[in-house]
């Protein structure tokens, strides 16, 4: 295990029990107590998670606007200082190189959030591919980053720093000081519920985490670990790279058309090319019938032939039920629709669902 | 070292079963040590009464959040019983694991066999030597 890195934050994961696993070249917490008790503190109260590991990769210059235009999906120019956008590097063949949030900080001024196993493949990425006047940072390692996410979000947050909490929008974002740091909140997350995403310095981090759960304690905060943020985000629908997206799939075909401007960045025209030509396959939601647990890779069955595979999968402690996506052929992709998935020697009824599996 | 539970009265096995001994028949499960690391059990799927199962083959899944684990027989026979209420409650594998955790119960081809199993001194050590890594 050596090899492996380690936020800023690795000595309290061990001081709270944390169970550590590798991760993205790193030795992260897959959970502290129980994958199912953090996951219902998130939806319940609050949950504090460590996700340092991700990636921060900053253009700065009088191109970098431009040049974060043509790299991205989403529209760049419009978003304004204070603002964030979710978006898709994306390649020549339509694919996704990575999928980032976008963060506007000034006039010629942004960073990117990156996804932690993706950091050096989209630096280069961003260097080879940028416009003129663009200089482009790689700031991870300097960095530290701390979700907290559930209906008390704002109320902990609003007891460590003097920040508009309450009242910011979502995908929006403050700069100031939380627990006596500097630090940039925004109003994100990726577990479906309220939450902010607190970027710090990584010196500051251990202290923020700790202050944080010493104002969470009275609201039932709890930290919580890699497990518990898979189960969430996938009971919101959203796309995991690595497993719902990679340099193969489509934005379209992953069902995230919205995050895609109508041209004028690197990979539109083949992702219109494959569009008009009928993207085969499509990425739905599906809840299981019969008792089992869906997992990426298993095989989903329509009429007792194999037509696709999930992507992800796990149990839905919200629901009481399995839930996972996967991609199988657009007709199919209708919620409602009966199919089966593979699980050993079984073929476990399941249908086709409407996303996100549970809303805010 | 977190502290698991292992009881004097048991026998083991190396794949982290215990194995409950009463006369020609045996009760079944997985210890707190591996219940400690497989984390929320969600999911357990069993054999059907009447099976036969042949010691050191698989005989069931145990599904965590995460994973997928194979329960290995630790002794050859016939289930004659299965414990149905964790098809609704897996978690009593997790909050009663040598309880309300149990899982099957097996008529033993050879009564002697379960004196080859682990005695809970050994198994402790087994544990203890995988703890430390």
């Amino acid at each position: 295990m050596s090899s492996l890195r380690r936020t800023p934050l690795f000595a309290l994961h061990r001081a709270l029990g944390a169970r550590l696993v590798p991760f993205a070249g790193f030795e992260m917490p897959v959970q502290y107590r129980s994958i199912l008790e953090e996951h219902a503190a998130v939806r319940n109260a609050a949950g504090l998670f460590d996700v340092s590991h991700m990636g921060q990769i900053h253009l700065e210059g009088p191109g970098a606007v431009s040049s974060a235009e043509w790299l991205l999906s989403c529209p760049v120019a419009s978003l304004h200082p204070g603002r964030v956008r979710y978006g898709m590097l994306c390649n020549e063949t339509g694919g996704v190189v990575d999928d980032v949030t976008v963060y506007r900080l000034a006039e010629d001024r942004l960073f990117l959030c990156v996804n932690a196993a993706n950091v050096e493949k989209d630096y280069r990425w961003i260097v080879r591919n940028a416009g003129p006047d663009t200089r482009v940072e790689d700031r991870s390692a300097r960095s530290a980053l701390l979700a907290l996410q559930g209906p008390a979000s704002a109320a902990v947050l609003a007891r460590v720093c003097e920040l508009p909490t309450a009242s910011m929008k979502r995908f929006a974002f403050v700069e100031g000081a939380v627990a006596g740091a500097r630090a940039l909140v925004s109003r994100t997350g990726y577990t479906g519920s309220d939450g902010f995403e607190i970027y710090l310095a990584a010196g500051d981090a251990a202290g923020v985490f700790e202050a944080l759960l010493a104002a969470g304690r009275e609201s039932g905060l709890q930290p919580a670990g890699l497990g518990a943020r898979d189960t969430l985000r996938l009971e919101a629908a959203l796309p995991l790279y690595g497993q719902e997206l990679d340099d193969t799939t489509s934005p379209r075909e992953a069902g995230l058309d919205r995050f895609v401007k109508p041209g004028g960045f690197l990979g539109a025209e083949a992702i219109a090319r494959r569009h008009a030509a009928g993207d085969p396959r499509a990425l739905a939601g599906f809840v299981l019938e019969g008792r089992g647990v869906a997992r990426a890779g298993y095989g989903i069955l329509h009429d007792g032939r194999a037509v696709g595979v999930a992507t992800s999968g796990a149990p839905s402690p919200t629901l009481g039920k399995s839930i996972g996506l996967g991609y199988v052929p657009p007709a199919l992709a209708v919620p409602g629709t009966r199919i089966g998935i593979a699980i050993r020697d079984r073929a476990v009824p399941a249908s086709i669902a409407s996303t996100p599996f549970v809303k805010r | 070292m977190a502290e698991y539970e292992i009881p004097n009265d048991l026998r083991y096995t190396l794949e982290d079963e215990w194995v409950r001994v009463e006369g020609e028949r045996v009760t079944v499960g997985v210890t707190d040590f591996a219940q400690q690391q497989l984390g929320d059990i969600v999911f357990v799927e069993l054999p059907e009464v009447g099976s036969s199962i042949e010691r050191g083959e698989p005989f069931g899944v145990i599904e965590s959040v995460k994973a997928v684990s194979d329960l290995y027989a630790p002794v050859s026979g016939e289930v004659v019983e299965v414990n149905a209420e964790l098809s609704d409650h897996p978690d009593h594998v997790n909050g009663d694991c040598y309880g309300d955790g149990w899982m099957i119960a097996i008529a033993l081809t050879d009564p002697g066999e379960p004196e080859g199993l682990l005695d809970a001194a050994r198994y402790r050590k087994h544990v203890e030597e995988r703890s430390r890594e």
